[in-house]
């Protein structure tokens, strides 16, 4: 799910883009007036050989305090890369002992957490929390979060009183708080569909579905506040502008839709306000991110789609 | 000499040729062995692996078909196969279309019980292993078979005509469609959405509500397909064979054991065969053989020159049970030809 990365550049005024296909995650950089400045394809290897590539599930950068990541989860393992895919840091396989037969292996769902950590996710439902060190390739594998039972399909984090929220194929979310270790704060049951996409903005956690519907948690208490019956096919992708509170979602359906989260200053209850609607025709969207962090900007990626669509507002 | 046809005859020669071919690719495909390696839990076939086998089985009958034409079936088979995958409203539809199939196979072969029940067996097999399985299981079954077909845009003529593709190759998604999940919404983004009447069955029997995966052919349609501009984005693409064997040593073994279940009948002398060419005329078959582009030719694995490479004693083995089959391409003269034929009758 959500296929595409975006890195806004504010020193640089660069845009760098990651967009996953296949077996493969292409990296580019775009300046403001959009003319394209690099390009680098990356794949899914183990140790660097060219063993046969895996298909890589999502590419994520990991914003840090000290250093930006780029992070690939694919079939064989967990990559971590230098903001620019031009250094390997790290590799993780992931264990094939002898998996149950039938069952997929791999990891997906990557999030920056709590200023020091980068927390990926796995097929099995494991939490694999990473600590990183402000440079260099000492990257540890420190605690290994146990709760979910079904493959994970989403992690988003932020600086509050709730630092973690995880979900899975089953629809359920855990909401963790990270001091030491990670300690489980509320569990939020699934209710039929797939949860494939998470956010976690001033204590609210929003979440997309298989079915279309987008739903607002409180995250301390796990309490439903809002549900949105947002698009007629599956959400692929959420994405969130942290200094508007402006969310988007991008589904199977085609198409891009922008709102508007707010706190009401009265009653301190979860609000949400539709804003935009955007088709890309004929496309089945597989990824969606804000270029910016006011939300000024989206790009948008789809199923057989050579291209990244970005729009601006003007 | 050639004398005048007549149309009775045609048509009973036609129907019983269409019967024969029908009930040897259903047996072939459906028989245990076969069924049995193919419902084990393994990793999807390369594209390479996939069109060998589809030509064994194209191959199961006394039907030939030439390069050109068997290209552009598989053509035809992998869009409409596509578009039926892309196209599921919901990820648990996929088990539907393959629903519909095996509905429609049924339908082929209604008249022979043996055949029958081993599809229905499978039907059984099929419900056993995936009826159970999440929505989210069967979206990653949808996306890992998407990937597979990523970067196709052969343009097929009746999809053109239906509408349901553009001209650049890509198919057109409806935003407005009768089948979606959900009530009216009120956004004001153009689109409107209805809750569907009812859900497909996935008994064994049962009214399949979808209407993907039914026959695309009920109606006499034409069976073009287009080349030029299919790919467009080359960029995009990761090469098929970075490593340099062609196909890696486990998955030769997967088709091996795959292929040991098929048994493949052999025209003799005294069988009559018969070509089939989707072409209009020999000459366009020819020409289409030698301008297909490039990157869009399937290369199929010829499994009996591989032979003294393999060490394992049971892939030997398995090989050994092969019959060895006519090389399709070379074989044909104009002694196949069905009007030949039935001048001899």
């Amino acid at each position: 799910y959500n296929n595409l990365s975006v890195l806004p550049l504010r020193d640089k005024q660069l845009t760098y883009f990651a967009a996953v296909h296949g077996s493969t995650v292409s990296l580019a950089s775009a300046s403001a007036d959009g003319l394209s400045v690099s390009h680098r394809q990356l794949q899914a290897k183990e140790g660097g050989l060219a063993v046969s590539a895996s298909i890589v599930t999502q590419a994520s950068w990991c914003v840090l305090p000290s250093r930006v990541l780029l992070v690939l989860t694919s079939q064989k393992g967990i990559q971590m890369y230098e903001s620019d895919g031009s250094i390997m840091v790290y590799w993780h396989a992931l264990d094939v002992l002898e998996p149950p037969p039938a069952q997929a292996v791999f990891a997906r769902g990557i999030a920056a957490a709590s200023g020091r950590f980068i927390c990926v996710g796995t097929s099995s439902g494991l939490v694999l929390v990473f600590d990183i060190p402000s440079k260099g390739t000492n990257i540890t594998l420190s605690e290994v979060l146990e709760e979910h039972r079904d493959s994970i399909t989403d992690i988003a984090s932020e600086d509050g009183d709730a630092d973690l929220v995880t979900a899975d194929d089953s629809g359920a979310l855990c909401v963790w708080r990270s001091k030491e270790e990670f300690s489980l704060l509320t569990k939020i049951s699934a209710f039929g569909w797939t949860c494939s996409s998470v956010k976690l903005w001033n204590g609210v956690i929003a979440a997309g579905y298989g079915n279309g519907q987008i739903r607002l948690y409180e995250a301390m208490s796990g309490a439903l506040r809002a549900t949105v019956s947002a698009h007629a096919r599956w959400i692929y992708a959420l994405d969130l502008a942290p200094l508007t509170g402006k969310l988007l979602s991008g589904a199977e359906d085609s198409y891009v839709q922008i709102w508007k989260l707010s706190r009401s200053p009265d009653t301190g209850d979860i609000e949400i306000e539709h804003c935009h609607s955007e088709c890309v025709t004929d496309t089945q969207l597989c990824g969606a991110r804000f270029c910016d962090p006011e939300g000024n900007a989206f790009a948008a990626t789809g199923y057989d789609l050579s291209e990244i669509v970005r729009y601006g507002q003007v | 000499g050639k004398t005048a046809l007549l149309p009775q005859r045609t048509a009973l020669l036609m129907g019983s040729f269409v019967f024969a071919v029908m009930n040897d690719i259903i047996t072939t495909m459906f028989n245990k062995k076969f069924m049995e390696e193919l419902f084990k839990p393994q990793e999807l076939y390369s594209k390479k692996a996939l069109r060998t086998v589809y030509d064994r089985l194209a191959h199961a009958s006394i039907m030939r078909l030439n390069q050109a034409s068997m290209d552009k079936l598989y053509d035809l088979m992998t869009m409409a196969f596509k578009y039926q995958v892309l196209l599921c409203p919901r990820s648990k539809d996929i088990l539907l279309v393959t629903f519909n199939h095996l509905d429609a196979i049924k339908d082929f072969i209604r008249d022979s019980p043996n055949i029958l029940n081993q599809v229905d067996e499978t039907f059984r097999q099929l419900i056993d292993m995936y009826s159970c399985l999440s929505a989210g299981e069967f979206q990653l079954i949808r996306q890992t078979l998407l990937i597979f077909f990523q970067d196709m845009h052969i343009r097929v003529s009746i999809f053109l005509k239906d509408k349901v593709q553009n001209s650049n190759g890509r198919f057109v998604l409806p935003i407005s469609d009768h089948s979606l999940l959900f009530k009216r919404v009120e956004f004001t983004n153009g689109g409107s959405y209805i809750s569907p009447q009812r859900e497909g069955s996935f008994d064994l029997y049962g009214d399949r509500v979808l209407k993907l995966g039914t026959n695309m052919y009920s109606v006499s349609r034409p069976v073009e397909t287009h080349m030029s501009g299919a790919s467009k984005n080359l960029a995009s693409h990761t090469k098929e064979n970075a490593a340099p064997n062609p196909l890696a040593k486990e998955e030769l073994n997967f088709l091996a054991r795959l292929m040991g279940g098929l048994e493949i009948k052999k025209p003799n002398g005294s069988e009559p065969g018969f070509r089939l060419n989707l072409f209009t005329t020999d000459e366009e078959e020819e020409y289409a053989a030698l301008t297909r582009p490039e990157e869009l030719s399937y290369k199929v694995i010829n499994i009996q020159a591989t032979q003294d490479q393999w060490q394992n004693e049971e892939l030997a083995r398995i090989m050994g049970e092969f019959e060895v089959t006519d090389q399709p391409s070379q074989s044909t003269s104009k002694g196949d030809d069905l009007l030949a034929m039935m001048d001899e009758l």
